[in-house]
């Protein structure tokens, strides 16, 4: 079951939710919604449901043209940020809701819906709750449930929005590896939003990045990780410090070092930005190469086995650094000492926004 | 995985007043209850029941005080279901949905609490009236509003009208729309969702506006009074028909009809506090659940 999604608009009043995008969901995928609250990851996974109608543009569900279909004809599970369990119902009768709906002819008979429901909640492990109603139960038992709800009606596409987003990080991670395993096991069409890039890239097969209204990048994770296609990806995806300035004659001169410049790029001056993550630095008490500046150390602390440090260039601005503990305890560092700073790997993109600025 | 289990509510912390100023205060509001409520309600009984039980039901089955009655049971059994159909389908209106004229219509809504029953009568009168704007109208085609039973029950669900939309507003809207969205994508249709996730969730909210506006129904006096006319055994109400026994110095008979009243607003009372509680114990595990979603 493919899920297409073709050059769909949405604005609600002044607001684009959504502008131009266009996706296509493979069958078996397990696909994440990444990208910041407000960049459109929830209308669009509401498009898909049908419980919402996009400005412009079509969904396709295995290859049908579903822009006639209700929600309800589309047989496609959903499931909630926030549960949305129906409160008055037990457990049991919030699993068997979307049987019990069925018209008369389709519908199981009462032992077949409740070996289905007993089934289903044997395997997220809720079966000695049959009995509960949802306030008497905690978070991830609730996230549970609803989905264990979702696919009793085996939807042919599996939609979850922010499932985890309303738990604690322990039980966080224990359920995003469960969904893992589970979506291995059943292999149904699954798209999930979420806004923290660790469960995305954890989770996901491919992952889409999505920034104000758009798609900045579509990839599996590690390419996506390692290869960001914008400056947004970057940034987005983890801690990165930021140089800015200008490239000329295959150079890029960033006021304190010059880096050299990949081949492919213009050979015209322009404007460009350097992205270099924290771990991406090595630090030493003497400079190793010519991209290797001074800094002074402002502050650190240990966060298990590495240490995060923060340093200020000559000309004051900040650059976050991690490194291992053993490193930082070898060279003995304190407040305020002066050590050289090498980028390892970064990633320069060519700055349009300066350009902008100075176009004005 | 075995998440534990939530922690059980706890109970609200006890006030830590001083037992003069609890004991002081409950004792006053007590007593202002008593001389307030609980004096006048006894008079009204042991007026009624004065000249013995004969007597009583002897002025209660008088056939003028049957007719009203019966009256009195046709606005209601009208207005309140009207009223239901009405402020289900306002409230989820106002709750579920975004349009233009939003706060106009909540406004209208709570009109004819604000304006007096009087007026309201009046306004009746002058659109139905033998002189109103759809007086003529209505004489060619023989149909008689005003100083009639339509008269009285259109003037009932003018006054009637806001008690179960503004009980259903705040709860639905407090509720959202997500439960009726999963009923949606898991195949059921509009009805079924309505009845099965909706309702459930509303039932006491609704029964609460039934329950008010079904005591606003029988005892509604001033807008009744303008478009009935008083005419006995016809068009009187019963809160009319108390009024008329009265200034005819029927004190007995006054006072017994009166006790229907009172007994109505007593077992509304009962009802209404028992709903009340079972709203509260809802909104405890609704809040149990909001605290705990909320990170």
């Amino acid at each position: 079951m493919s899920i297409v999604v073709e050059n769909i608009s949405k604005s609600f009043g002044a607001f684009h939710a959504l502008r131009d995008v266009s996706l296509t969901v493979e069958t078996g995928e397990l696909l994440a919604l990444l990208g910041p609250s407000g960049c459109g990851k929830t209308t669009l996974l509401r498009i898909i449901a049908g419980l919402e109608v996009p400005d412009q543009g079509a969904v396709q569900l295995n290859g049908h043209e579903t822009s006639r279909q209700s929600a309800r004809e589309r047989r496609v599970g959903f499931v909630f940020q926030h549960y949305a369990l129906f409160r008055h119902m037990t457990v049991f009768e919030n699993v068997a809701y979307g049987l019990r709906v069925k018209p008369r002819a389709e519908r199981p008979s009462e032992k077949e819906i409740h070996d289905r429901v007993m089934a289903l909640l044997q395997m997220v492990q809720l079966d000695f709750l049959v009995d509960r109603y949802p306030s008497q139960l905690s978070g991830g038992q609730r996230q549970r449930v609803a989905l264990s709800r979702a696919l009793a009606v085996e939807p042919q596409v599996l939609l979850l929005d922010e499932p985890f987003g309303a738990l604690d990080a322990r039980v966080r991670r224990e359920l995003r590896r469960w969904l893992r395993r589970l979506h291995e096991k059943i292999h149904v069409t699954s798209v999930f939003v979420t806004h923290d890039q660790e469960e995305a890239l954890e989770v996901a097969d491919r992952v889409v990045v999505m920034n104000s209204g758009r798609i900045e990048q579509i990839g599996p994770p590690d390419e996506v990780y390692e290869h960001p296609a914008t400056p947004f990806v970057f940034d987005f995806l983890g801690n990165v410090n930021l140089f800015r300035g200008r490239a000329e004659n295959g150079k890029a001169n960033l006021g304190h070092l010059t880096v050299d410049l990949p081949e492919a790029s213009s050979a015209d001056p322009h404007n460009v930005m350097v992205y270099v993550r924290p771990f991406h630095f090595s630090l030493d008490q003497d400079p190793i190469d010519s991209t290797s500046f001074p800094a002074t150390l402002q502050h650190f602390h240990r966060v298990g086995p590495l240490v995060d440090v923060e340093l200020a260039n000559e000309s004051g601005q900040l650059i976050q650094v991690q490194v291992s503990l053993e490193r930082f305890e070898e060279l003995q560092l304190q407040k305020g000492a002066l050590v050289f700073l090498t980028p390892r790997e970064m990633q320069i993109f060519p700055d349009k926004q300066s350009k902008r600025q100075r176009a004005l | 995985m075995t998440d534990p289990l939530p922690p059980q509510r706890k109970h609200h912390p006890r006030f830590h007043e001083p037992w003069p100023i609890r004991f002081g205060m409950t004792g006053l509001a007590l007593l202002f209850l008593f001389f307030f409520l609980g004096l006048p309600l006894a008079a009204v009984f042991s007026r009624a029941l004065e000249a013995g039980w004969a007597t009583y039901w002897q002025a209660i089955s008088d056939p003028d005080t049957r007719s009203a009655i019966r009256l009195t049971l046709l606005a209601a059994a009208i207005a309140v279901p009207c009223n239901v159909i009405f402020g289900v389908m306002a409230s989820w209106a106002i709750a579920k949905y975004e349009f233009r004229g939003k706060r106009l219509l909540i406004t209208f809504i709570d009109l004819p609490l604000s304006v007096s029953p009087v007026i309201s009568g009046m306004t009746f009168v002058l659109l139905f009236g033998a002189r109103g704007i759809l007086g003529p109208w209505l004489e060619v085609h023989q149909m008689q509003i005003v100083f009639a039973a339509p008269g009285i029950i259109l003037a009932t669900l003018f006054v009637t009208f806001p008690y179960v939309a503004r009980e259903l507003i705040p709860l639905m809207q407090s509720a959202g729309s997500e439960e009726e969205e999963v009923s949606l994508t898991l195949g059921a249709g509009g009805w079924q969702t309505f009845f099965r996730v909706t309702l459930p969730g509303i039932k006491w909210g609704l029964l609460y506006g039934i329950i008010l506006s079904n005591a606003r129904a029988m005892g509604e006096f001033g807008a009744v009074s303008v478009v009935s006319g008083h005419i006995r055994g016809l068009t009187n109400t019963l809160p009319l028909h108390v009024e008329i026994l009265y200034n005819d110095y029927q004190m007995t008979a006054a006072f017994a009809v009166a006790s229907l009243l009172a007994l109505l607003a007593v077992f509304t009372l009962v009802v209404k506090s028992l709903i009340e509680w079972q709203i509260q114990r809802q909104r405890a595990t609704a809040v149990g659940l909001i605290k705990r979603d909320t990170r």
